[in-house]
């Protein structure tokens, strides 16, 4: 059986290289690397279409590599696993776009992005927590990089504080599978889930280490918690995302992100999930605050990049509700359905909002590079005047995010929401809160921008050309059709979390 | 002495020493009878050459007789160790000949070669001698002799003020000593070692042997320059020609440290089981020599001069010995004398390149060495040789020397309670001593050089450099060499 | 065979030093092949004989009087320090490429002092007769004296001074251990198998371990007895730095488990009591260590001087080495030994690249001064190294150190489960020093301004030469090939680590 996966993580890391030696020309670079993309972005459909509906493991690679240490190469998708490949490579081939001809260096940034794509990859299909490990602390030097050398003012300081909190997530992480490694002497995903399943993780903890998997539940929190972001974690988000080079920030907000949700559903949930079912109530506090809070932070921003940076706090903070609502202590069957619901709906808002999140900020880039670097929101308005279908289209990505039914946001979260009632209907009830100021944010974005009076320097504010709307037809398409068919991607989603279910003991 | 004096022994016995005495008259005949009109250089060459042939016919009957003999009773003796002391101090004064071939000091060379074998004699005396009387006669031949070899620089203050100062502690160190032997003769009723312990066996704490104890220890420590009787040795050091420091630090140093292997054998019987108390003889020596380690180390780091330098550290290194003494076996004895014989033949190249470079730059200053590894490469090479033996690092003598030694004291089962402390002490004070060992050779290797000029040095002085070095080297790699004259472990 | 190893360097040593000053540019050529000669040899042994056990080399009556003999063995763990050795060698003299450009530079005794090190190096992981082994331990430590105080920079008489004075300390203690050991045994033999079955009296033990250990420790860079370390390898000229931070501290760590912890097991166990909250020299030196990590990385992070960053670096790194010899796990033990040759060859790495890249060129190493010069421009080379040298010494996964690190931890969990929540921290620090120094040094967002205002034009400097290449390509790609499969090094380290003496791999508390 050909190795897809190991395929699929290769071929944006040869196409790094060969983009390293195009050097100084851009349209080289340029095109080299969106050959890789899509040829990543064929393969990704290949393996999504491959994974078919009954919810287990597909094309698994399985082979020694430290055995002494538990590390074995293993690889796998299910319809999480297949669903965040593709959202990465769509994700990467709109921010190489995105990404404009003339910056410095081409050939090192499209490498450095490729790497990026590449190590994004290697998390998703990664089954062993050391191959996973790997490829999550690989991304951040690629991500560190384009933000620090093609970012913009201050991004020094943004850079080195976005990569030493992850780090201090990830360290955390890291001391927490240890430990657990020398306590059950594995570091398979699959092996310590059916092993929480069945309880024995906790006395196999608590005989080797102590009484302390509460305390290594949080330590893996903590490394989620700081990238998704939980909030009081994600004092690092605003800064980076606003510094960063706006495709890079596409590529933050559409696809890193949601390495962190994807860790909390293929680690958390499955090995921790009965602590932290303990401490439920707490987590569903802080995600209901990430929500509200988020939306209200974008509320007050002044700069469009930062507005969608919180904005992003706010989506993901609904997965992040969800994911928690969905920890209950064991006996509480009846809740199955609300479960499957609300796991359906995180799973299809990480996909929805990554795409939605990325198509803003393509929008948001090219604003910038007609407006030579603007993006207060009050420097704009009436745009709707000189460049009707920029505008426009800018518009199906704005009410995608605001949650409009017919485009794909609104599936997502009214399946979290439907989930999330039963199970913790404080939660829900206070996070439509975040709707509502999310729906003000959005629309107080296009009152200010797009219409009004048009200030003079923007009388000949240029519109989308040809092959700008050709380059941003498939995202908003793709858009649209999830929102109104959304079980295109819904009936293998389903088919794996329903699979999911079954196996954890929660 | 209750045994007849038979001559024929003591002919037997003195064979060596009286090859030496013959040779010595041999040089004073030959300047005075043919090389009187001769340059001085061409006097000093053929004098030192006699010394040395004479050394080594007396090496080759040694050699060529290993039998044990000894005379009257055992006042004087001959057993291997002794021969092999004996030879090492033949070997010693040869090299010590060879590298006073191009000395300027004095202009009566035939003298000095025939005082140097005299003092030669003494030591061999000495490393022999088992009865006081005969070991009196014996120091004083060698002390008189080198007193009078300290002073043999006449143009230089400084080696008339050191030959004084040595003098004067000398003969009132050995005072001290006849007078010490007098009241042992007078407890005892016998003069020979060997009988020595069991007459004292009773009476160790009675005043009189208190006191006969602490003047001979006075005596002895004063040849071995061990503190508190030490204050001549840096002066001397200093003062006296470079030939005549490196004899005073090698050979004289051998023959008394065989001397207080001989005599503490001979106060302290070896008492495998007993334990309490110490003899009062033992008890000094280790005062001695923790008072040595101490002193020497520390004031040697002070040093800027780099005779005073080594003289300190000899003191630091009689130390070490006294330790081994002190420790009173068999094993430990042999550990002492190879100590003392490596010490010796390294202390003689130190020396050795210490008067190349006085000729050449005027003084013993640190400062005068700057620079000696560009000047003359190989030079330094032997100096670095000698200096990192005398701190003990290996694969140098020196380390082996010192390994053997704190080896053997520490499983002398007499000494089980105070070897670990002492070695601790002397191993620390040891790691201490690389510090001014090291001062030296950065002089050497890391200053610049103030003349770029190379060094003029004789062949014949460079050969025996490297050869001494080259020994050292290899007694380093294969300390089994040795062993088949002083046993190892 | 492995014995040439040590011979070739000898000899390559006394060529050297015979050769005439004047014959300074064939004097590295000939360091160069006597090392590479030696890097084979320790290769071609390495990969013949796989995980298997021990490979007897020689065994000559040496002082038979004295139960001493020439005895020369290899386990795992001394070929995979062999080989790590022969890297730094090499990778040394290319880094080094550069001494004997000048009149005055002294060539020829500058790599025969170098290749004497080597040498007394190679003699100490293949000794297995311990006389033996502390005789090349400390023909080891006059080389480094004259390496540093003639051709090293800052304060570097002092610096050479105390670093000798530092290890010949630590010696002097290591000897008396040894010698009291030797005389307890009955002064019968000085293999150090037989020493290790020997029956000590605990009593003896309990002292006898912590000297000896301390002893190795110095060496080690163990806290509180570090501080030789900073200065020496910031006036040590490059390749020395990378010998000394790379090669040598392992000999302090090496001498601790072949030694101090072999045979005198015992001295490890709890002393029935506890003092301060510690109950054992274990958890004694435990403490230290991690003090050694946190402490190190903590004083690295405020440094001003580019070369004492990667200084104090080194001593957290070592921290990390002594914590997993001290779980007395398998798996502890096995990452200690990998971390020694990981953090071997990125030390070399790094010190290579700030000394010999950097300062070379610019003839500075403050990192303030560094900010102004653009060097991500004016030396991309050396701006990739160090961003590869530096995520590898973070303990990026990917590259030889995490693995290394990852073991240390799980033996820590096993053993003080608090002390691996410190090196946790630790790592962290690490990140922060290390990304501190990478963005003063070379992505600095104050560049040097001119009249105007505008960003100073960027300086040009010499262009990499070959040898420096060559050292990067050697040293980076092994720790690469090693993140990616150590079982390269795993494979042979863990037999040997298994047939260490039985009392030692006990784990558990301490």
């Amino acid at each position: 059986m050909t190795p897809l996966l190991t395929i699929l993580t290769g071929i944006p890391a040869v196409g790094a290289l060969a983009a390293l030696l195009a050097g100084n020309r851009a349209g080289v670079a340029k095109a080299i690397a969106s050959i890789a993309a899509i040829a990543s972005l064929a393969l990704a459909l290949r393996v999504w279409l491959g994974v078919g509906s009954n919810g287990a493991m597909q094309f698994v690679e399985h082979s020694a590599w430290i055995p002494t240490l538990g590390i074995w190469y293993s690889l796998g998708v299910d319809g999480l696993g297949a669903l965040m490949l593709l959202l990465a490579a769509i994700v990467s081939l709109m921010a190489i776009a995105a990404s404009r001809k003339a910056s410095s260096n081409p050939g090192l940034y499209f490498a450095l992005i490729l790497l990026l794509e590449s190590g994004l990859f290697g998390t998703f299909t990664a089954l062993n927590f050391f191959h996973w490990f790997l490829f999550w602390e690989l991304s951040l030097i690629p991500a560190f990089f384009l933000i620090k050398l093609w970012g913009g003012e201050g991004r020094g300081a943004a850079a080195t504080q976005f990569f030493v909190y992850t780090m201090v997530g990830s360290v955390s992480l890291l001391l927490a599978f240890l430990a657990l490694f020398f306590a059950t002497g594995s570091m398979d995903f699959e092996v310590l889930a059916s092993m929480a399943a069945s309880g024995e993780i906790a006395t196999a903890i608590a005989s080797h280490v102590g009484p302390v998997s509460l305390w290594l539940a949080l330590a893996t929190l903590l490394g989620f918690a700081v990238k998704v972001p939980l909030m009081p974690f994600h004092t690092w988000l605003p800064d980076t995302y606003s510094k960063a080079p706006t495709p890079v920030t596409m590529l933050l907000t559409g696809a890193m992100s949601k390495m962190g949700v994807y860790g909390l559903l293929r680690l958390a949930l499955p090995i921790f999930g009965a602590q932290l079912a303990q401490i439920r109530t707490p987590l569903l506090v802080l995600a209901t605050l990430t929500v509200v809070a988020g939306a209200w932070a974008a509320a007050v921003q002044k700069d469009l990049k930062r507005v969608f940076a919180y904005s992003s706090v706010n989506h993901l903070g609904y997965c992040l509700v969800a994911i928690f609502a969905v920890a209950l202590p064991p006996g509480s069957s009846a809740l199955a359905l609300s479960q499957t619901a609300a796991l359906n709906g995180v799973v299809l808002q990480m996909f929805n909002h990554g795409l939605t999140a990325a198509s803003i900020f393509w929008f948001l880039s090219m604003l910038e590079s007609r407006s030579d670097g603007l993006l207060g929101i009050g420097d704009f308005g009436g745009l709707r005047k000189p460049a009707p279908v920029f505008c426009g289209l800018m518009g199906i990505a704005l009410f995608s995010s605001l949650g409009l039914p017919g485009l794909n946001g609104f599936v997502s979260e009214f399946l979290i929401f439907r989930g999330v009632f039963p199970l913790s209907w404080i939660s829900a009830t206070v996070s439509v809160l975040g709707l509502l100021i999310t729906a003000a944010v959005i629309l107080t974005v296009i009152q200010r921008v797009f219409t009004g009076p048009v200030p003079e320097r923007w009388k000949a504010f240029p519109d989308l050309t040809t092959s700008e709307r050709f380059a941003l037809a498939p995202a908003l398409i793709l858009l649209a059709v999830l929102g109104l068919a959304p079980q295109l991607i819904l009936g293998t989603v389903n088919a794996t979390v329903m699979h999911w279910l079954a196996g954890w003991r929660l | 002495m209750n045994a007849l004096v038979n001559y024929g022994d003591l002919f037997k016995v003195t064979l060596p020493e009286t090859i030496l005495e013959v040779i010595s008259l041999l040089v004073l005949i030959v300047d005075l009878a043919w090389l009187r009109k001769a340059a001085q250089a061409t006097r000093m060459a053929a004098a030192c050459s006699l010394g040395v042939a004479g050394s080594a016919a007396a090496i080759a009957w040694i050699v060529g007789h290993p039998e044990r003999m000894s005379f009257a009773g055992g006042a004087l003796v001959a057993t291997p160790l002794v021969n092999a002391v004996q030879i090492g101090i033949l070997i010693l004064t040869a090299l010590v000949l060879l590298l006073s071939v191009k000395a300027e000091f004095s202009r009566n060379p035939a003298e000095f070669v025939a005082i140097v074998l005299l003092a030669t004699t003494g030591m061999m005396l000495v490393a022999a001698a088992r009865d006081l009387l005969v070991i009196f006669i014996g120091l004083e031949l060698l002390s008189l002799s080198l007193y009078v070899l300290t002073a043999f620089a006449k143009s230089s203050a400084q080696s008339a003020e050191a030959a004084l100062k040595y003098y004067l502690f000398g003969g009132m160190s050995a005072a001290f000593m006849l007078f010490g032997f007098s009241y042992l003769y007078g407890l005892t009723g016998t003069t020979n070692l060997s009988q020595m312990a069991y007459r004292l066996s009773g009476e160790a704490t009675i005043p009189l042997a208190v006191v006969a104890s602490v003047l001979i220890a006075a005596g002895l420590g004063f040849k071995v320059a061990a503190v508190p009787f030490h204050l001549w040795a840096p002066d001397t050091y200093q003062g006296a020609p470079a030939p005549v420091a490196a004899l005073i630090a090698s050979g004289s140093k051998v023959a008394s440290f065989a001397l207080l292997v001989a005599v503490t054998e001979g106060f302290v019987a070896p008492r495998s089981s007993e334990t309490t108390g110490h003899s009062l003889w033992i008890v000094l020596l280790l005062a001695m020599a923790a008072g040595s380690i101490v002193l020497g180390n520390l004031a040697a780091l002070v040093q800027t001069s780099v005779r005073r330098l080594l003289a300190y550290s000899a003191i630091a290194h009689a130390g070490y010995m006294l330790l081994g003494i002190a420790a009173n076996t068999a094993q430990s004895g042999a550990a002492v004398l190879y100590y003392a014989l490596t010490y010796a033949l390294t202390t003689v190249g130190a020396f050795g390149v210490i008067a190349i470079v006085e000729r050449a730059t005027g003084s013993d200053r640190l400062d005068a060495f700057a620079g000696l590894s560009r000047r003359n490469p190989l030079l330094a090479g032997t100096m670095l040789v000698f200096l990192l033996s005398l701190a003990g690092i290996p694969p140098l003598v020196g380390f082996w020397a010192k390994f053997n030694l704190l080896a053997a004291v520490l499983r002398a089962t007499t000494s089980t309670s105070w070897s670990l402390p002492l070695v601790i002490l002397a191993l620390g004070a040891s790691a201490v001593s690389l510090y001014y060992y090291l001062q030296v050779l950065k002089r050497v290797y890391v200053a610049k050089p103030t003349q770029t000029a190379p060094l003029p040095v004789s062949f014949l002085e460079l050969a025996t450099l490297t050869g001494i070095a080259l020994a050292v080297l290899l007694l380093g790699i294969f300390p089994g060499i040795l062993s088949g004259w002083i046993p190892l472990g | 065979m492995l014995a040439f190893t040590i011979y070739l360097s000898f000899a390559g040593a006394l060529l050297l030093a015979l050769l005439p000053s004047a014959w300074a540019r064939a004097s590295r050529v000939i360091a160069l092949l006597a090392a590479i000669a030696g890097f084979a040899v320790g290769f071609i042994a390495f990969t013949q004989a796989g995980g298997g056990g021990s490979i007897a080399i020689a065994d000559l009556p040496w002082v038979p009087q004295l139960g001493i003999r020439y005895t020369l063995a290899a386990d795992g763990i001394s070929r995979v320090l062999v080989l790590l050795t022969g890297l730094a060698a090499v990778a040394g003299i290319l880094f080094s490429w550069n001494v004997g450009d000048s009149e005055g530079d002294r060539a020829n005794e500058f790599f025969a002092f170098f290749l004497a090190l080597i040498g007394g190096v190679y003699g100490v992981f293949l000794s297995v007769d311990l006389f033996l082994l502390f005789v090349f331990y400390e023909i080891a430590i006059v080389p480094k004296y004259f390496l540093i105080a003639i051709w090293g920079s800052t304060r570097r008489e002092y610096a050479a001074m105390k670093l000798a004075l530092y290890s010949f300390a630590g010696s002097a203690m290591v000897l008396i251990g040894l010698l009291a050991a030797y005389a307890q045994a009955g002064g019968h033999s000085m293999n150090l198998q037989a020493l290790a079955r020997y029956p000590f009296p605990i009593s003896f033990q309990m002292w006898a371990f912590p000297l000896v250990f301390v002893g190795f420790a110095i060496l080690a860079g163990m806290w509180p007895f570090h501080t030789w370390a900073p200065t020496g390898h910031v006036a040590a000229p490059t390749a020395a730095s990378m010998l000394l931070a790379g090669v040598v501290m392992k000999l302090g760590a090496y001498g601790c488990l072949r030694v101090a912890m072999s045979l005198f097991p015992h001295g490890l166990d709890p002393w029935g009591f506890t003092f301060l909250g510690v109950g054992s020299w274990r958890t004694v030196f435990a403490l230290f260590a991690v003090i050694g990590i946190v402490y190190g990385g903590a004083v690295a992070l405020v440094q001003n001087d580019f070369k004492f960053v990667i200084g104090y670096s080194s001593v957290s790194h070592m921290g990390l080495v002594l914590l997993g010899l001290l779980t007395l796990t398998q798996i502890g033990i096995d990452g200690a030994v990998l971390q020694m040759f990981s953090h071997g060859i990125l030390a070399g790495l790094l010190f290579a690249t700030v000394g010999r890249i950097v300062y070379v060129r610019t003839h500075t190493r403050d990192l303030g001064a560094l900010s102004k010069l653009q060097l991500s421009k004016a030396m991309p080379f050396a701006a990739t190294l160090f961003v590869i040298a530096g995520m590898a010494s973070m303990g990026l996964p990917g590259f030889s150190g995490f693995i290394a690190e990852v073991q240390v931890l799980i033996g820590a969990w096993q053993a003080f489960p608090w002390f691996a929540i410190v090196a946790g921290v630790g790592i962290v620090v690490g990140v922060a020093y290390t990304l501190r120094a990478m963005q003063r040094a070379f992505f600095s967002d104050t560049p040097a301004v001119d009249a105007n205002g505008a960003p100073a034009p960027v300086p040009e400097y010499d262009p990499v030469t070959w040898p420096e290449i060559a050292g990067t390509v050697l040293l980076a790609g092994t720790s690469l090939l090693i993140g990616i499969y150590p079982r390269l090094l795993l494979d042979v380290i863990a037999p040997a680590v298994q047939a260490l003496p039985h009392a030692l791999l006990t784990g558990g508390r301490g």
